[in-house]
């Protein structure tokens, strides 16, 4: 069995596992089991990449292909470059943070492990996939299970999130499929074999014409799930509704989803489309990083904060994608890294503060430092990560962004970036209002004094998030020299 | 010719058995019909000859064998799921060899149709196949919908057939024959050649349910027995797909630019108007009669291809359909003989009393309504490019749309399951031997026909022989 296979089979082996468990401490001990295993495998991935790449110089390594729709020339091909390899360490380092933050799931644990895990499935595939065919049944596998993970497990207007959550994102991946085919019944153009294999495509002169329309259905397709205005309103209301794992999980590894396949698939193998549509989607990604920003100014909802928040920065991941240089393009992929794990970690804390004061409404909350410094505190660090703080991870994403943004020397990228760049302030307020009202100033109700401290599993989990922000903050020279070597084709294919 | 006898024998036995075995022991009835059945099943995939009999008449090959396999096991899952209902309802009240006589003149009806050499055949097997259905639909003779559904069935088939001879005698009149291999010959493409092939195609097209012809199914469906509304959308609608699209890709192959766009419409209209009215449907039976109008108006999108692609893909979709509908049906089935609760507010919190049939309808619906990694995805996904792959992206955006359409309300029944807690959910209960072998069967394919590749390949090389 290969490395990266055995990032699906394992996951498939714990679900298998899982049927047998009865109650949630057997289902929760087997979970986690498996999710170490995930992450240490990825861990060892990494260490295993960098030595594979320094006697391999394909693009992709750790390829495997194995035909499977031979009619269609549909394969099982997979393979990584430091792109996936650095995604699929963000995906198992919040999968088992995750299983640490639903310690306490008491209703169907198994079932709602399971459905985690069918969840990662779909999300790991997807990162290792080289097969366009593959990556859409992942894309689906990966999206279906929130239905039922908000559905069940959420609170509030769960049903109508959850209906409205899976529809959007579903009617995307029908789009995607149209430009899927679209792609593959031109993947001949020079005479070759129809294929689905994105290495062989991206080799194909595919008709600029052909570019020009499937561009933007593979765009959008990819991109709703990245919470690309406007159709982000699945984001905010799939978030507050869903549990706390499934947010972090939603917000710090699906919507990933989408930057990476606008990267790997639209850009990637419809170069002259991205270059024709580029304008358009510029100003989409522009009006949601500023939208998403001043919305979560307006929010009193912990998770609607940090939802438009994620809108906001995800906007600046398409945004920078879009600015088709190497330097916006580093940017991007280490903005999606460094708000997969911020995010995450919000998400995290604002479930503990909710699971101890029963309220997420921030103008009820206050002076809760005091009661509970340790959750307290991390939330100012993640907020300050989240500000773009130099130190922390948000800010290294960022500077290689706006950086790579300014290199265009025309009007409309300069008002662009500039527009974008202002986001940073609006993001100081929203996330020093929720600080200060929050956690500084008066306790507003006396039964926050007899709250409950923090538990070894929810410390295990916050910090599982917290050394990679820091990490990526202090030490980001070889993650980005990681992406930046393989940016390298995007480069000579793109450019 | 091997199918035809053994089903014929079959039946002849059955009928001496009602006549030998006595009063008290007419239950083992069911239990040696779904034998025979079981043992014909399994027979017929023993690789067979390719025929032609009747000076042309009756004719079989590879992918003709195929199909009466793939209708067979449909048909043995369906006696699976329906033998309890069989022995505690049907038998009790003597009717019990009739149920699998009609049935069994049915799907004899249907070998002869998709086998058919000329138009006379293809009628006679079209009646044969329609006819028993209509008594088999009116079965529950206590109930008035049951009646309802008997006379609806009937007077509307009789019509349908009855425009579809009038279609026939004009293709008769424009190319002097009747016999397939005569016509592809001499067909020419005249106005009275396409007047006749419309109206011929109006008959099947009320057998599959096209819509406009589709006014007939959510009542019958509702009406009848659940097993013979599970026939009608399963069995009867897949046998006809086949001999329809049989007929456009080889006798009337000449008029392709006229029906391809025909087909469109339809195709259309289909999958707007089934999935629209499933929407709101709150009886389990009528909405898998829209949902079944629905996946109708998707396998257009192979037909409109009109090449190997596009025979595989229908053949495959179908296969899967059957599986994904059948398992669907029997859910509805189980739990009705149980609680006689067909609503999908009675499915309300059913996944924590029953957990194993609501997995089980699950799956089917994500089957249904195409959802990776289970079967019904592949199926809809070949359908999709096939169509694309003689360029039709537009159709293939609207059957996509429709795809996000149907998902919403196969998550409506989901929701029922699996969300919502009800006060008085359907209580526990363990299903017999014979429904739950139905099920599994059902499961199995549904989890396997998808990924399990190799089957596709040898639809596809069967497939070879209309292009």
């Amino acid at each position: 069995m290969d490395i990266l296979s055995l990032f699906i089979l394992v996951p498939i082996i714990t679900i298998l596992a899982l049927v047998f468990t009865k109650g949630l401490k057997q289902a929760r001990i087997v979970s986690m089991i498996g999710s170490i295993v995930q992450l240490g495998m990825a861990i060892n991935l990494v260490f295993a990449y960098f030595k594979e790449k320094a006697v391999n110089s394909d693009i992709m390594v750790f390829t495997k292909d194995v035909v499977w729709f031979k009619e269609f020339n549909i394969h099982y091909y997979i393979g990584v470059d430091g792109i996936s390899v650095a995604l699929l360490l963000l995906t198992a380092i919040v999968v088992l943070a995750g299983v640490f933050i639903s310690w306490k799931m008491n209703d169907l644990p198994k079932e709602f492990f399971v459905s985690l895990l069918v969840l990662s499935i779909g999300v790991y595939g997807f990162f290792i996939s080289l097969d366009l065919f593959t990556m859409f049944v992942f894309f689906e596998i990966a999206v279906i299970p929130m239905y039922l993970l908000i559905g069940i497990w959420g609170t509030g207007p769960k049903e109508y999130s959850a209906m409205k959550l899976t529809l959007m994102l579903m009617g995307a991946s029908a789009v995607l499929l149209v430009a899927i085919l679209g792609i593959y019944f031109n993947s001949n153009a020079d005479g070759g074999a129809l294929t689905f294999n994105i290495l062989e495509i991206a080799k194909v002169n595919i008709p600029i014409e052909v570019q020009k329309l499937f561009f933007p259905l593979t765009f959008i397709g990819f991109a709703v799930i990245g919470a690309l205005f406007p159709f982000h309103t699945w984001s905010p209301d799939g978030h507050a509704s869903a549990p706390t794992a499934v947010s972090m999980l939603h917000a710090g590894v699906l919507m990933k989803l989408g930057g990476y396949g606008v990267f790997r698939v639209a850009i990637y193998l419809l170069p002259e489309g991205a270059q024709h549509w580029s304008w358009f989607f510029i100003i989409l990604a522009t009006i949601g990083v500023i939208y998403g920003a001043f919305s979560a100014i307006k929010q009193t909802d912990l998770k609607y904060i940090n939802a438009y928040s994620s809108v906001s920065h995800l906007g600046m991941v398409l945004f920078a994608l879009l600015m088709l240089n190497k330097t916006a393009w580093n940017g991007a992929i280490l903005q999606s890294l460094s708000h997969g794990f911020m995010t995450a970690l919000f998400f995290a804390l604002i479930g503990m503060i909710y699971g101890r004061t029963h309220t997420r409404d921030v103008r009820k909350l206050g002076g809760l430092l005091k009661v509970i410094p340790f959750i307290s505190a991390i939330y100012v660090i993640a907020g300050l990560a989240s500000l773009g703080l130099p130190g922390f991870s948000g800010f290294v994403a960022e500077m290689n962004i706006f950086v790579g943004a300014f290199q265009h020397d025309d009007m409309f990228y300069r008002i662009a970036t500039v527009v974008s760049v202002s986001a940073i302030v609006v993001t100081a307020v929203y996330i020093l209002r929720v600080v200060g009202i929050m956690l500084m100033g008066p306790i507003k109700n006396q039964e926050f004094l007899t709250l409950e401290r923090v538990t070894w599993y929810e410390k295990l989990g916050i910090l599982l998030l917290l050394i990679p922000i820091v990490g990526m903050g202090v030490a980001p020279l070889w993650l980005s020299d990681m992406i930046l070597e393989s940016l390298q084709p995007f480069i000579q294919g793109v450019l | 010719m091997r199918h035809e006898i053994i089903l014929l024998a079959i039946t002849l036995l059955l009928i001496l058995a009602e006549v030998f075995i006595p009063q008290n022991k007419k239950q083992s009835i069911v239990h040696l019909a779904i034998l025979l059945f079981g043992v014909h099943t399994l027979v017929g995939f023993f690789p067979g000859s390719e025929d032609s009999l009747f000076g042309g008449m009756f004719r079989t090959n590879g992918i003709i064998h195929f199909f009466k396999n793939v209708l067979n096991v449909g048909v043995l899952i369906l006696l699976l799921q329906s033998a309890d209902w069989l022995q505690e309802k049907v038998v009790r009240q003597n009717k019990g060899t009739e149920f699998f006589i009609l049935l069994f003149s049915s799907l004899l009806g249907m070998y002869f149709m998709i086998s058919s050499g000329d138009f006379l055949m293809f009628y006679l097997g079209l009646e044969l196949s329609t006819l028993p259905v209509a008594a088999l639909a009116a079965y529950e003779t206590t109930s008035r919908k049951s009646s309802e559904a008997g006379i609806k069935l009937i007077l509307s088939s009789t019509l349908a057939s009855g425009v579809s001879l009038f279609g026939i005698s004009m293709l008769y009149a424009t190319s002097g024959s009747i016999y397939f291999n005569d016509i592809i010959q001499m067909i020419t493409s005249t106005d009275l050649t396409i007047l006749g092939m419309i109206l011929f195609f109006a008959g099947l097209a009320f057998k599959i349910s096209l819509v406009p012809f589709h006014f007939w199914t959510a009542d019958v469906y509702e009406g009848a027995p659940i097993s013979v509304a599970s026939y009608l959308s399963v069995i009867s609608k897949g046998a006809a797909v086949f001999i329809l699209m049989i007929l456009l890709f080889t006798v009337l192959k000449p008029l392709m630019h006229v029906w391809e766009n025909m087909i469109y419409v339809v195709a259309v209209l289909t999958m707007f108007i089934g999935n629209l009215f499933a929407l709101r449907q709150q009886n389990m039976k009528r909405f898998l009669a829209f949902s079944s109008i629905a996946q109708a108006g998707f396998i257009l999108l192979g037909l409109i291809a009109g090449t190997q692609l596009g025979t595989a893909t229908i053949v495959y979709f179908v296969l899967i359909y059957i599986f994904s509908n059948l398992a669907a049906f029997g859910v509805v089935q189980a739990i009705s003989l149980q609680t006689g609760k067909e609503n999908i507010n009675d499915y309300e919190g059913l996944y924590r009393t029953n957990p194993n049939l609501s997995l089980v309808m699950m799956l089917a619906l994500f089957s249904l309504a195409g959802i990776p990694p289970v079967a019904g995805f592949f199926g809809k996904f070949f359908l999709f490019t096939a169509a694309a792959s003689e360029g039709y992206y537009l159709l293939v955006f609207l059957a996509v749309v429709n795809v996000t359409i149907s998902l919403y309300y196969y998550l409506i029944v989901v929701r029922a399951m699996f969300l919502r807690k009800s006060d008085n959910p359907i209580p526990f209960f363990k299903n017999k031997i014979y429904m739950r072998l139905g099920l599994l069967i059902t499961v199995i394919g549904i989890l396997v026909l998808g990924l399990y590749s190799p089957l596709y390949d040898y639809i596809y090389e069967l497939s070879g022989i209309f292009n």
